[in-house]
């Protein structure tokens, strides 16, 4: 049995998706930027298309969506982009010790470039406080940039009151939702979002595009110069059928969030009580209710990550972990270091993440093998002596 | 990547678990940094290892290391052992990532304290 539980890493593409982008890699071929000829005028269409699609599943407006490479541009466009903007406001930013790497490295790149940084630390769930935010806001302070959701222990985040906050303080707050879409039902304007980063390939759209959402009326500075697409915000030719497929997917996924997520969340606690009830000495990262419908993040005692994941691939399982070896770093995940677990238990985790097309017997199966592969490892590890 | 002797010796370990009549034991690495390795050696009178097993918390290649150099030194002197190097085992293995070099030398580094062990254990310092 093959069993696929990476689906925060990437998932699959979408056959509907697919289908929708097919006429733009073959028959539709024209430049957008050609308005001139029919070519050009028929891949504005699909263009035109998927923007009001994006723009309909954040109750956003089509002029306030940004086609991207994917989620790291978007991240990258979002942050660089409103401080090199608004320089004369400030330079302090605001931001989490649990972002993404994409908002990290790029943060910390700041830092080196003499901008002041805040990296606010989170509970013991993972979790960013509110009030922690409003408390760092200072007069320097341009930009607040918090996670909508956690990669890696499914955390959520009390993304509309970091909003509010923001607003009323007058600072911008960006959100990293890469995770969080096709999983969470999200209004920009309810949650006084300013911008919003999202990424086509995690919500069954295809790898290479995503988009940033930027609040009408705010400033960016380009990234990427060249030529006058996406208003003059985002140089390049588009990727005419990576944002077909971004926009079929994303209207999909709005569609799924009542109907399939309460299923996925329910396959994701059976699976997280499976485990709990199987192997002892297992502790669930993150938090048992406030997290992402498809995620399970576990610490193993007495074993270690990667040989985990390679048995359990052994066995056709694909998982993923946030320990230091299966990365090639040398500290474990600084998400679970940041939550105040130990580096030793830290290098024992692994994440589990399901999708709408996770079933029953795919989580049944995984119940029952990954107690064999535990019990295994830890027959084998000097830590443990039962 | 990991090599297909890499896969061989994590998924069917070579020397596997605790030896009971062990007169050298050795353990090296720290939970902390993800790998420990606990080396246990059998030398009869005549200074050859007769047995030789491992215990190791780690990743696939720390496995895989420590199955390998437990069969390198299975037969050979203890002197022999104790020139066991890390670039043996990874010859051995076809080749280790980069990244988990490290998991060779503790191997080396395993065997190496498992002797030092048993000389304790003897009453003669290791030189």
């Amino acid at each position: 049995m093959k069993v696929y539980l990476d689906n925060a890493a990437t998932t699959a593409l979408d056959s509907e998706v697919l289908e929708k982008m097919m006429p733009y890699l073959t028959e539709i071929y024209g430049n957008p930027s050609n308005q001139h000829h029919s070519f050009g005028r028929e891949a504005v269409k699909g263009v035109d298309t998927a923007r009001k699609q994006v723009a309909d599943a954040l109750n956003a407006s089509p002029d306030e969506i940004i086609f991207t490479a994917g989620g790291t541009e978007a991240d990258n466009l979002a942050i660089k982009g409103i401080l090199q903007k608004y320089k004369s406001k400030g330079n302090h930013i605001i931001t989490t010790a649990v972002e993404h790497h994409a908002i990290m490295h790029t943060c910390e790149q700041l830092e080196k470039d003499g901008y002041d940084v805040t990296f606010l630390p989170v509970d013991e769930f993972g979790a960013v406080s509110a009030e922690a935010v409003e408390n760092a806001i200072k007069d320097s302070t341009v930009l607040v940039s918090v996670m909508f959701a956690n990669n890696e222990v499914g955390t959520i985040m009390p993304i509309a009151e970091i909003g509010e906050i923001c607003r009323r303080r007058k600072v911008y707050f960006h959100t990293d939702a890469v995770q969080a879409i096709g999983h969470i039902a999200i209004d920009v304007k309810a949650m006084n979002i300013d911008m919003l980063s999202l990424s086509a390939h995690k919500f069954h759209g295809p790898k290479g595009v995503g988009a940033l959402y930027v609040r009408r009326g705010i400033g960016l500075m380009p990234q990427m110069t060249g030529g006058a697409q996406e208003r003059k915000r985002r140089a390049g030719t588009e990727n005419v059928p990576g944002i077909v497929g971004l926009g079929a997917a994303i209207e999909k996924a709005a569609e799924r969030i009542a109907v399939d997520m309460p299923k996925v969340a329910a396959l994701r606690d059976k699976l997280i009580e499976g485990i709990e009830s199987t192997i002892p000495e297992v502790k669930l990262n993150g938090h048992r209710q406030n997290r992402l419908p498809n995620n399970v993040n576990i610490s193993i005692k007495y074993i270690e990550g990667e040989s985990v994941l390679m048995m359990l691939d052994m066995l056709g399982i694909a998982a993923s972990s946030g320990s230091a070896c299966a990365s090639a770093s040398i500290d474990p995940s600084h998400v679970l270091l940041a939550m105040g677990i130990p580096h030793e238990t830290a290098h024992g985790s692994i994440r589990l993440t399901l999708s709408d097309k996770t079933t029953e017997e795919e989580i049944d199966y995984v119940i029952k093998t990954l107690p064999t592969v535990v019990e295994r490892l830890r027959k084998m590890s000097p830590l443990y002596n039962k | 990547m990991y090599t297909e002797k890499v896969l061989d010796h994590f998924s069917n370990p070579r020397n596997m678990g605790e030896l009971e009549d062990a007169n050298g034991v050795g353990m090296v690495g720290n939970a902390k940094c993800g790998d420990i390795m606990q080396m246990f050696i059998k030398v009869n009178d005549d200074g050859i290892i007769e047995d030789v097993s491992f215990k190791t918390f780690g990743c696939g290649a720390a496995i895989a290391t420590s199955s390998m150099a437990t069969e390198l030194i299975k037969g050979k002197t203890v002197d022999e052992a104790l020139q066991l190097s890390n670039s043996a085992v990874v010859e051995a293995l076809e080749g280790l990532p980069p990244a988990k070099l490290h998991c060779s030398v503790l191997a080396e580094e395993a065997v190496k304290a498992a002797v030092e062990n048993y000389r304790e254990n003897l009453g003669k310092a290791t030189v």
